[in-house]
């Protein structure tokens, strides 16, 4: 061997089970789908992994009835204490059970198995933890002194990150003494699956949570159905907006997390390899299928060169390949139909007049899969500088003083996140004040815990989740109704 | 008829926008009449182009109002109430006149609406510390949360409770550093227009607050659909027509306060956070700890 | 046979200031200039740097590619003893065990170096002769550094006098920590002129301990390097092996991004020595893995990576032989030395 090149270290398939079909889960049974089944493929390697019920209207109906008995004879009188421990008890199985939901995970989204067991599974097991302790202290939460829950949550989640979105779901909504009827993704229903039957090891009461798999029709069920009171979203700014017209006029509570395409400003006094480390974490953590990336790199002119240096060499390092290999740094692209806009805006990055740069770098013949990319020579006006790509791709931008820096990172219809790099804390501080989003991480990035409040400025949408914040998505109250 | 008393100077009703007080650039005014039906006077009635360049004047103010200390606003409020009380005598019989009022349930409504800027003038700079936090993460950052205004609220007020039920909502809005947009009530625009005059003599920057005298109806779908509009306060909108300016309000992502079910609620009541939550952003912050 | 010091070695003359290379020759034209410099390199970020050791501490090196991390580390390491207790005979048995570190396989490569005392050098040059493994001394009154000058010169002297290929010194940290800057360029400077042999025979290599644990920050490490650099140091090393914490991956990190950066502005490579605290094959494998993507393959080789330990060698030698026959063995099958 001339050089140092890491042999194939693939996590075992084994450890997880996956059935030829899986049916819904409705009140603590899985049962079949009314709707054509459909199949959710590894995005690796093209291969069928399942096929999946499809939840109709009658479907949903039969789950948000479950959700509503559940309610109101069991959730909802149930002693908020027991309520938690309920939740304390999944956030265990979900640790006992980790490198399952952890390789389920890779193999049914793409994602590299180092984050999904680093980040996704465990972040998921600690927000019911954080959530579980809240049950009983609600009164304490800042909410009004007799918080009450909204009855039925429905809950609409993307395929980024499968298992962690319907934690930051589930959890907050049982928690505050909520039942759910959740719509998984449609690319990626397998941990929610996987989750339901965690739900039957702890013993949680039936119809208390219920899963519908489908695809937009479902989801369009879930929102709309009448008997829903509270309308939880994550995913694009596009279908936000429809939920949010659909939910016009009822008297559903509604939370939207939606689109971003957050600015990472980097100062010339800057902790360089860091900042490096924090461009490449924001745009290339999960495929840039990340509604927080940092898709905008803004860079001080007087460093342009060093740092897009720096930044290449280190793109050059990232492992691109095999989902389950622990060496891989990017998976795969999560569908046939998000690889092509991808390509799609990519080459029109191209045909503005942006410089395209990718390192050299095999991809597999079989899957979706996008190398790692960055635009230099972007300009503001560029569709890349301005549309969600979620993908691997950075548009790179330039300022020369802070106030310009703040003015184009502002300068976007979008406001869910934005970084800072510099060593000068009077300077961070400013900045973090003026930048219209919601989580503004400084010398950081992609950083995730559920005690930090997270969620949109502008067309990213409304509501927090996670934190106290959070809490107030599924309470009513003297302060929050 | 001649007669010794001396003839009064009647006011001009104008819109307040931007900090002065225009005519509706469309030129046009309606007819302002009191309880039973006589004449008051002539309102401006404010146009789509007015509701826009109010936007223009809200969004311009945005920014200094925003980055203004709370003790600052806090103090800009109170002067309102301050100012207020100074004209206490005319929003009196302006409201007894719109609403048909007693002279005593008048003033008690002039009085709180008076107590209403103080109290939320005291909430300026209690506002991150009740609603903000340190969140204790798992790793070696330091991690806060912070309310901050969302931007440029449209305000359609109540259309009965002219002064206090105008004052309960604007107050919420501007506290926290919010600049609005209003349409008064459609019937009962006059003590709004004074609460104009008292604004712009209160040190209340220029634009902060605009107060269109007009028909929520027909401004309301231009306010909904306005993409520079962050949120709109449906409590004064038609309710026949509330939810299709929800729906309008939907095309930017407008965060809505949806009008009270069982229509205009008891404005003495105490108002609570709801209304400054709902135009409230979190603002949460992230930083390493580390030699 | 104790060695007695050269009574001139203590009597040389201090070189004059020798300018660093292009494009720096200018930053040490004043004690300010050169403050303005090394405060003007990036900062590090402690919480960022620690992150990415972590990530870079999840690669999983399997099969083909352990076995080559385990002979390229073997290849690696300064086998060192450096115990007030050292005797010859000890130094001589490490040195037996440099050679042939498993004595059960032909094939297991040597060390890079025996790192001894200075006055020990001779015992174990005389030890090592013929085999192309280095000695390495430590000098300048290691492992505190606090002499004066001329003393430490003297041990420079006198270790390269025994022979020693490479000497390992410390810089002054006091002087460091004071913001005395050019005095700690200028004994390097110095020292690395004592590393030259009176017959004109190749220098010995220097390595510049710069005992992070005493410097502290990240901020200061990288400092600390970049002035080893511009000085002439062949080498920049984290410990003495006497101060906790010694090496540890976020210095070597930010050594490593250090010679990684000057390669690039100057053109010369500058070796990397962690050194203390490294045990076990994991540990060892950690750092290639952080060498490999951090100043790149380039520094994969003896010549610019060493691993300054003494245990570590018997785990990646029972790490080997699980590798070779398939099964696990035990410290009896390993020499204690």
């Amino acid at each position: 061997m001339a050089v140092f090149e890491y042999a194939p270290a693939p996590e075992s398939r084994s450890i997880v089970d996956i059935a030829p079909s899986y049916g819904l889960f409705v009140d603590g049974e899985f049962v079949d789908g009314s709707g054509e089944p459909m199949k959710t493929v590894n995005p690796a390697t093209e291969e069928v992994l399942s096929e999946v019920a499809v939840g109709t209207e009658a479907d949903v109906d039969r789950a948000v009835k479950a959700a509503r008995r559940a309610f109101t004879r069991v959730w909802g009188p149930m002693r908020p204490a027991d309520r938690g421990k309920y939740l304390f008890r999944i956030a265990r199985l979900l640790q006992e059970r980790a490198r399952e939901f952890a390789v389920l995970e890779s193999l049914d989204n793409g994602k590299p198995i180092r984050e999904s067991r680093d980040v996704d599974v465990p972040l998921a097991a600690a927000h019911f933890f954080y959530h579980a302790g809240w049950a009983d202290k609600l009164a304490h939460a800042g909410l009004g002194p007799d918080p009450r829950p909204l009855g039925v949550a429905g809950q609409v989640i993307p395929w980024n990150f499968p298992l962690l979105m319907l934690a930051w779901k589930i959890a907050p909504a049982l928690a505050t003494g909520n039942t759910v009827v959740l719509k998984p993704a449609e690319t990626t229903p397998l941990t929610a699956l996987l989750f339901a039957e965690v739900c039957r090891q702890a013993d949680l009461p039936p119809g208390v949570v219920n899963i519908v798999t489908g695809a937009g029709e479902t989801g369009r069920a879930v929102v709309e159905h009448a008997d829903v009171d509270k309308v939880a979203f994550t995913g694009s700014t596009e279908v936000g907006r429809s939920i949010a017209r659909a939910v016009a006029g009822t008297r559903k509570k509604l939370t939207l997390e939606l689109g971003g395409k957050a600015a990472n400003i980097v100062f010339d006094d800057a902790p360089i390899d860091q900042a490096v480390e924090g461009i490449v974490q924001g745009i290339f953590f999960n495929q840039g299928h990340v509604c927080c990336a940092g898709s905008r790199l803004l860079v001080q002119e007087n460093v342009h060169d060093e740092v897009i240096a720096a930044l290449q060499r280190r793109i050059g390092t990232l492992r691109v390949g095999d989902p389950l290999d622990k060496n891989t740094d990017i998976g795969a692209i999560n569908s046939a139909e998000q690889l092509a806009r991808i390509r799609e805006l990519s080459d029109v990055g191209e045909a503005e007049g942006a410089t395209r740069w990718q390192p050299a770098c095999e991809l597999p013949d079989r899957g979706f899969w996008f190398p790692p990319t960055v635009f230099t020579d972007v300009s503001p006006a560029h569709r890349i500088a301005r549309d969600e790509v979620f993908g691997p791709v950075l548009s790179v931008l330039t300022f020369r003083t802070p106030d310009e820096a703040v003015a184009k990172a502002n300068n976007t219809t979008y406001g869910l996140s934005a970084g800072i790099w510099s060593e000068k804390g009077s300077r961070i501080l400013a900045i973090a004040d003026r930048l219209r989003a919601g989580v503004v991480w400084a010398n950081t990035f992609n950083q995730f815990d559920p005690t930090s409040p997270f969620g949109g400025y502008k067309q990213s949408g409304y509501g927090r989740e996670g934190g106290r914040h959070g809490l107030a998505a599924y309470l009513m109250g003297a302060d929050s109704e | 008829m001649i007669s010794n008393e001396r003839l009064t100077v009647r006011k001009t009703y104008k819109l307040y926008l931007g900090g002065a007080f225009p005519r509706s650039e469309s030129g046009r005014t309606y007819e302002v009449t009191d309880a039973r039906g006589a004449f008051l006077a002539n309102a401006a009635r404010a146009s789509r182009k007015d509701a826009r360049d109010a936007v223009v004047a809200a969004r311009a103010a945005f920014g200094k109002w925003s980055a203004a200390t709370a003790y600052n606003r806090g103090q800009v409020l109170y002067r309102v109430a301050e100012v207020m009380e100074g004209r206490h005598a005319q929003f009196c019989e302006e409201v007894a006149a719109g609403e048909g009022l007693s002279t005593g349930r008048a003033r008690a409504a002039v009085d709180a609406a008076i107590d209403r800027w103080v109290w939320y003038a005291g909430w300026t700079d209690k506002l991150a510390a009740v609603l903000g936090s340190a969140n204790p993460v798992a790793g070696p950052y330091f991690d806060f949360s912070l309310p901050e205004p969302t931007g440029v609220v449209a305000v359609l007020a109540p259309q009965r409770s002219s002064l206090l039920g105008l004052v309960s909502v604007l107050a919420p809005v501007v506290a926290s550093g919010n600049t609005a947009v209003v349409v008064t009530s459609h019937e009962r625009p006059l003590p709004a227009v004074t609460l104009g005059e008292v604004l712009a003599t209160s040190d209340v920057p220029g634009g902060v607050v605009n107060l269109l005298t007009g028909d929520a109806a027909e401004l309301g779908p231009w306010l909904a659909e306005h993409d520079d509009v962050d949120a709109i306060d449906l409590t004064g909108a038609p309710p026949e027509r509330a939810m299709e300016f929800e729906r309008e309000a939907a095309g930017s992502i407008k965060r809505v306060l949806r009008p009270p079910a069982g229509g205009e609620p008891d404005w003495t009541a105490d108002p609570g956070l709801t209304r400054m939550r709902t135009f409230l952003e979190t603002k949460t912050v992230w930083h390493p700890k580390g030699f | 046979m104790t060695h007695v010091l050269d009574p001139h070695a203590l009597t040389a003359e201090t070189p004059p200031r020798r300018e660093p290379p292009t494009p720096y020759a200018d930053v040490t034209r004043s004690e300010s200039a050169f403050r303005a410099f090394l405060h003007g390199l990036p900062g590090v970020d402690q919480v960022g740097a620690s992150s990415r050791v972590a990530m870079l501490g999840t690669r999983s090196i399997k099969t083909t590619s352990k076995a080559w991390a385990i002979d390229t580390a073997i290849s690696m390491v300064d086998l060192t003893t450096l115990e007030g207790s050292d005797t010859p005979g000890k130094v001589r048995a490490l040195a037996a065990k440099a050679r042939r570190p498993d004595p059960t396989d032909p094939g297991c490569p040597p060390v890079a170096a025996v790192c001894v005392y200075g006055d020990l050098a001779g015992v174990a040059k005389e030890a090592l002769a013929g085999t192309g493994i280095n000695v390495a001394a430590v000098a300048t009154a290691f492992p505190s550094g606090r002499a004066s000058r001329a003393v430490k010169l003297a041990d420079v002297r006198d270790a390269v006098a025994q022979g020693a290929d490479e000497i390992d010194m410390v810089i002054d940290r006091g002087a460091f920590l004071a913001g005395r800057y050019l005095d700690v360029f200028d004994e390097i400077v110095a020292v690395k002129e004592a590393c030259a042999r009176p017959d004109g025979a190749a220098p010995a290599h220097l390595k510049v301990i710069l005992e992070t644990g005493e410097l502290v920050t990240l901020d200061a490490v990288r400092r600390a390097s970049w002035l080893a650099m511009l000085a002439g140091g062949d080498f920049i090393k984290t410990s003495t092996g006497k101060i906790s914490p010694a090496a540890t991956l976020p210095v070597c990190l930010v050594m490593l991004e250090a010679v990684r950066d000057f390669r690039a502005a100057t053109g010369r490579h500058v070796g990397v020595k962690p050194a203390g605290g490294i045990r076990t094959t994991k540990d060892a494998i950690k750092h290639l893995v952080l060498v490999n993507e951090t100043a790149g393959a380039d520094w994969l080789t003896p010549d610019r990576f060493r691993i300054g330990a003494s245990s570590l060698l018997n785990d990646l030698l029972l790490q080997r032989q699980k590798l070779r026959t398939g099964h696990y063995s035990g410290p009896d099958h390993v020499s204690v030395d």
